[in-house]
């Protein structure tokens, strides 16, 4: 029925079907043309072309085909797409059918038809579970090397592209009443349901189009086809404005809630994989997170194989998975087919089949009653009826040609290209289960139902275990009603529509014996029934304990077609019932997602945000270059043409600051604007010295402990008027400063009559350091602030107007120069580093950056992050005096715990090497001359290490056992990463202008 | 999982940060035993599984410290309030 120049399309039946056939599509798999239909997936155009091998299998190579017409699938995976798109592993049994789609199969090598993998096969005995375990034991050193990249090139699945992904995936948050997940008959009533109440309604499906099985089976509704029944709920659907519905959107996770029965689920909406490309502006998926009060899951059920010799032959499909070919994408399986069912519902295929012309051979049950009007429907025909049989082997090369039939002991054998199974439903319980809720064993239906349930979700349908249409109609309505009446809208009766009725008995039936041939479980992980048997006999009987054994269930598939059957297997091996056995937990996601859609945006430079000073752009022209810190960007060094050393950049900018003036974007430091009548109270009881005391117009540095004793950060705290001061904290810890000092005011001591903000982003900072930093500010500021000595002196500070704009001025330093640090509003901050350049032009001003900064303060033995590392107390760093005995403060008590005051603590002392040219490295663990490099011997470590240009060789500060006590020692600093062992001389933490003169000049 | 704001009304997990056992109470520096009273304070915790009062700040909102209270078994939150500090209540 090709459209004429079109591929044929042998398979495709004349009239049947949703598919579009004035839109043929063409596409290519392997190399050659076909055509489809809009409307089609990739297997049913592959079918409908007649194409049965797909695939080639994970462990042996075995020819495979198209088993069923979900997402469920386990074999029929295909590479889609090329280049920088190239996507391996896509279900072909979802993966839309469109203009030029080019798919490839998998895991074979020549070519699909030959593959020389295959004689893997040949070696199947002792390629069993546990295989590579047991085999590859020795030696150890192999494995990394030989064993497992020739194991992973013979066995695995699809290549991924390695190309950045050129397509754009984002996240999505939406909120609803009522949200219903799947839009077959049940999720369509529930819809409709509580669509009519006014209640908002989000409903999802994995799908492209509604209706679930009613696309899929010859059902009548009112009078009508299922499927145009589903078209005009879907219809007043739409019509409705408080309900969205999303196709092909999967909600693939449950997750916490809230209150009152709310919860998050998470899906993932394909909104581009039908097209080549994602249209202009769109992205190829996206991620939402949906928060709704209540849920109705009416995920449906997944048939289940039966397992028997070579049921993985291409040509043995799932009963529903043939009913969904020819009805929904009029396409026949094959020329002579048979069936194979333990249920009622799977005689629905041979009646179906049967309506679409297709020769049926023979049906065998494997239920030695089966009720008189099903054989009676096919007995019409010449088809063959067996009872109480089995299908024990399937032949073929490379596809179905016969089976063998074995019944009450005898043997015969049909000819047919198509083998439909039925082994009974499985409801989708996976979403139940994502909280940790156990699903129950229900003896009617041979399955697992849904438990103990989320709060706040009704399960319905198929999914419940209720598998009649008219089962599905009455629960999702009840459902979807009850779920908009539990968030407070009311609802109308909507009359129960008319069915017919439908034989839904099945009998447990899982695996064939006396077969010899191999009989699958895990079609995708190529799990059989003797690696169950094997896990059995070894020990590894528990269902954890198979799954990771076997790794059955383990594959992309997680296991939808094959973990119960291998848990009935394991249950019968070892005498148990199932519900004894028990099951394994299913977490999320449902189905695949692929990472990109869950990093979203957040790919790039847009990983996480990129803070910038309003200083950057200025830094930039003067060729800075960047380094992080936390989330903002800071000034590493200031490279001038033709400078390439960074040692020698960094060299140049601290002698310039120590001999003239520099300039460094302090902006990032936290900024903390406290104000009340209790700012001064608070601040006493959060830093370890006193603050009360501190007259306006001065700055003090104070360090914070935690309760614990540690020290928490340290900074300075300005008291710029009454009752207002401004506080300053490390980069690294502004926003957990923030939340201490938030915790103190309004946990601690609510009675503290004070308020704070950040202000950190609202003020641009500038460090101006060196002798000449007065001349240069005198020039700046003009008759805006008298910045003498005797006026301004060292830790002074003001706020004052500067041209128009408000300022502040601190006189404190980190460099150990006469310093000022300068703030303005940030808008002008910009202006603001250009007017300080070009005041300092006649000085030579030099613009210095973070590295400078460190050199300069490892020569003043100034503490950072390294030193503030959470391990160390105030006493530790030298700064044990500075706790004040006059009040109480966050850590006080604790930290005259014996542990935090013991005399062997490491304590902060300064290092040099005694080979003045040699470097020292930060993190080399201190020893002492001549000792074994052991832990026992380990006397503390190096945590900041700087080349110190005053000095003219490398120095650095550390934490060492008693190290106060020894100035003057030789000991050696060890790495067994960077530079070995090293000599050095312990010394005083501060290596340049011990008595601070320059701060005071 | 969503946490109820008593200012900013219902708001994803992801505004907040977790800080631990509301049943924290600063002791008495100045008693005699403060030190053991203080390590008591600061590392002893009760783990229940079940409802559990502890404290969250709204860091990406109001900045407030909330007193959560979360069944540690099924996340489900029962009730949110305002710390209330001994005396205040």
């Amino acid at each position: 029925m090709s459209a004429p120049g079109q591929p044929k399309q042998p398979n495709r039946l004349a009239q049947a079907g949703l598919v579009d056939r004035s839109r043929p599509l063409s596409f290519r798999f392997d190399g050659a043309h076909y055509s489809g239909f809009a409307g089609d997936t990739l297997a049913s155009a592959l079918l409908a072309a007649g194409v049965r091998l797909v695939g080639r299998s994970f462990k042996y190579h075995r020819p495979r085909g198209v088993l069923t017409a979900g997402s469920e699938e386990p074999n029929a995976l295909v590479e889609l797409r090329g280049g920088a798109r190239r996507e391996p592993n896509t279900r072909a049994t979802v993966a839309e059918l469109y203009e030029g789609l080019d798919a490839r199969s998998q895991n074979r090598w020549p070519s699909l038809a030959l593959d020389v993998g295959a004689i893997n096969s040949l070696f199947a005995p002792i390629f069993v579970a546990g295989f590579y375990y047991k085999t590859f034991m020795w030696p150890a050193a192999l494995w990394e090397k030989l064993y497992e990249p020739a194991i992973r090139r013979a066995a695995g699945l699809g290549r991924a592209s390695r190309e950045p992904d050129p397509d754009s995936y984002e996240k999505a948050h939406a909120f609803c009443d009522v949200l219903i997940i799947g839009a077959g008959p049940a999720g369509l009533a529930a819809g409709l349901a509580a669509a009519r109440s006014a209640a908002r309604v989000i409903l999802c499906d994995e799908d492209f189009l509604l209706g679930g099985r009613l696309n899929s089976e010859r059902h009548e509704i009112d009078g009508r086809s299922g499927s145009a029944w589903t078209r005009e709920v879907e219809a007043e659907l739409r019509a409705h404005p408080e309900v969205r519905i999303l196709r092909r959107t999967t909600v693939f996770g449950v997750y916490d809630g809230g209150m009152s029965g709310t919860h998050t689920f998470a899906a993932l909406e394909r909104v581009s994989d039908h097209l080549s490309i994602p249209p202009q502006h769109q992205p190829r998926q996206r991620v939402w997170r949906i928060i709704a009060k209540r849920s109705v899951l009416a995920s449906g059920a997944v048939e289940r194989p039966i397992v028997f010799g070579g049921n993985d032959r291409p040509g043995v499909m799932m009963a529903s998975a043939v009913r969904s070919y020819v009805n929904r994408f009029g396409v026949i399986p094959g020329r002579r087919a048979a069936l194979f069912t333990t249920s009622d519902d799977g005689w629905k295929t041979a009646l179906d089949l049967a309506a679409a012309g297709v020769p049926l051979a023979a049906v065998i049950d494997a239920r030695s009653v089966v009720l008189p009007q099903l054989i009676d429907a096919v007995k019409r025909s010449d088809t063959r009826v067996f009872c109480g049989a089995q299908v024990v082997d399937a032949h073929g090369s490379r596809a179905l040609e016969r089976i063998t039939v074995e019944d009450g002991g005898r043997r015969s054998q049909i000819q047919i290209d198509a083998l439909a199974v039925s082994g009974g439903w499985n409801p989708n319980v996976a979403l139940c289960t994502h909280l940790g809720g156990r699903p129950r064993w229900s003896d009617a239906i041979a399955a697992f139902v849904p438990g103990d349930v989320p709060r706040g979700m009704s399960v319905v349908g198929a999914a419940a275990g209720s598998f009649s249409l008219a089962a599905a109609l009455r629960e999702g309505a009840a459902a979807g009603a009850e779920a908009a009446r539990a968030t407070g809208f009311a609802t109308v009766d909507v009359p129960e529509p008319r069915v017919t009725d439908e034989l839904t008995a099945v009998q447990p039936f899982w695996c064939v014996s006396g077969t010899r041939s191999k009989a699958f479980v895990d079609f995708q992980h190529d799990v059989t029934r003797e690696d169950v048997a094997l896990a059995a006999r070894e020990g590894f009987r528990s269902v954890e304990l198979l799954k990771r054994y076997t790794t059955l269930g383990m594959a992309t598939d997680q296991g939808k077609t094959s973990s119960i059957n291998g848990h009935a297997i394991m249950a019968a091996l070892t005498e148990r019932t199932i519900p004894e056995l028990g099951t394994t937990t299913s977490r999320p996601p449902y189905t695949p997602v692929a990472i990109a859609a869950l990093a979203g945006n957040h790919r790039g430079t847009h990983f996480k945000p990129t803070r910038l000073t309003s200083g950057h752009a200025w830094a930039q022209e003067r060729g800075a270059t960047f380094m992080e810190a936390g989330d903002w960007l800071r000034a590493q060094w200031f490279a001038a043409p033709g400078e390439t050393d960074w040692l020698k950049i960094v060299t140049r900018e601290v002698k310039a600051v120590r001999s003239s003036v520099g300039v460094c974007d302090v902006s990032t430091l936290g900024k903390i604007d406290i104000q009340g009548p209790d700012a001064a109270a608070l601040l006493d009881r959060v830093y370890i010295n006193l603050f009360s005391t501190l007259p306006i117009g001065k700055v003090r540095y104070g360090l914070m402990l935690r309760e614990d004793g540690l020290v928490l950060d340290d900074g300075t705290s300005a008291h710029l008027a009454a009752n207002h001061y401004l506080m300053s904290t490390t980069t690294a810890n502004a926003a957990k400063v923030m939340r201490h000092l938030e915790h103190a005011r309004q946990v601690l001591w609510p009675e503290l009559d004070v308020q704070m903000i950040s202000v950190t982003e609202q003020w641009a900072q500038y460090a101006i350091a060196g002798p000449n930093s007065r001349r240069l500010l005198e020039r700046l500021l003009g008759s805006a602030l008298d910045v003498s000595n005797a006026a301004f002196p060292y830790l002074g500070c003001a706020q004052f107007s500067w041209r128009g704009v408000p300022a502040r001025l601190f006189r404190i330093s980190f460099s150990g120069e006469l310093a000022y640090e300068l703030a303005i509003p940030a808008r002008y901050g910009d202006a603001a580093i250009r007017a300080i350049m070009s005041a300092g032009e006649e000085f030579g001003i030099t613009p210095y950056g973070i590295e400078a900064l460190g050199a300069m303060r490892i020569e003043k033995g100034h503490v950072t992050g390294n030193e503030l590392n959470g391990t160390t107390t105030a006493a530790d760093l030298g700064m044990g005096r500075m706790m004040s005995t006059k009040k109480d403060f966050i850590g006080r008590v604790l930290a005259q715990r014996p542990g935090l005051v013991d005399a062997n603590r490491p304590v902060l002392v300064g290092i040099r090497p005694t080979d003045r040219s040699v470097r020292l490295y930060a993190g080399a663990h201190f020893l002492t001359l001549g000792s074994e490099v052991s832990l026992e011997n380990d006397q503390g470590y190096v945590t900041s290490a700087a080349f110190s240009p005053m000095l003219g060789h490398w120095i650095g500060l550390g934490l060492l056992v008693r190290g106060r006590e020894r100035l003057g020692e030789r000991i050696r600093t060890h790495s067994p990463t960077r530079g070995g062992d090293t000599e050095v001389e312990v010394s005083a933490s501060v290596f340049f202008d011990p008595e601070g003169a320059r701060l005071h000049s | 999982m969503r946490i109820q704001c008593p200012f900013c009304g219902e708001r994803d997990l992801s505004e907040f940060a977790y800080l631990g056992d509301a049943a924290f109470q600063r002791p008495d520096p100045d008693a005699p035993d403060a030190e053991a009273k203080f390590v008591d304070a600061v590392y002893v915790r009760n783990n229940p599984a079940g409802p559990h009062d502890e404290l969250w700040y709204h860091a990406a909102g109001c900045r407030s410290w909330l007193r959560v209270t979360r069944n540690t078994r099924t996340h489900e939150i029962l009730a949110v309030a305002f710390p209330t500090p001994p005396g205040h209540s």
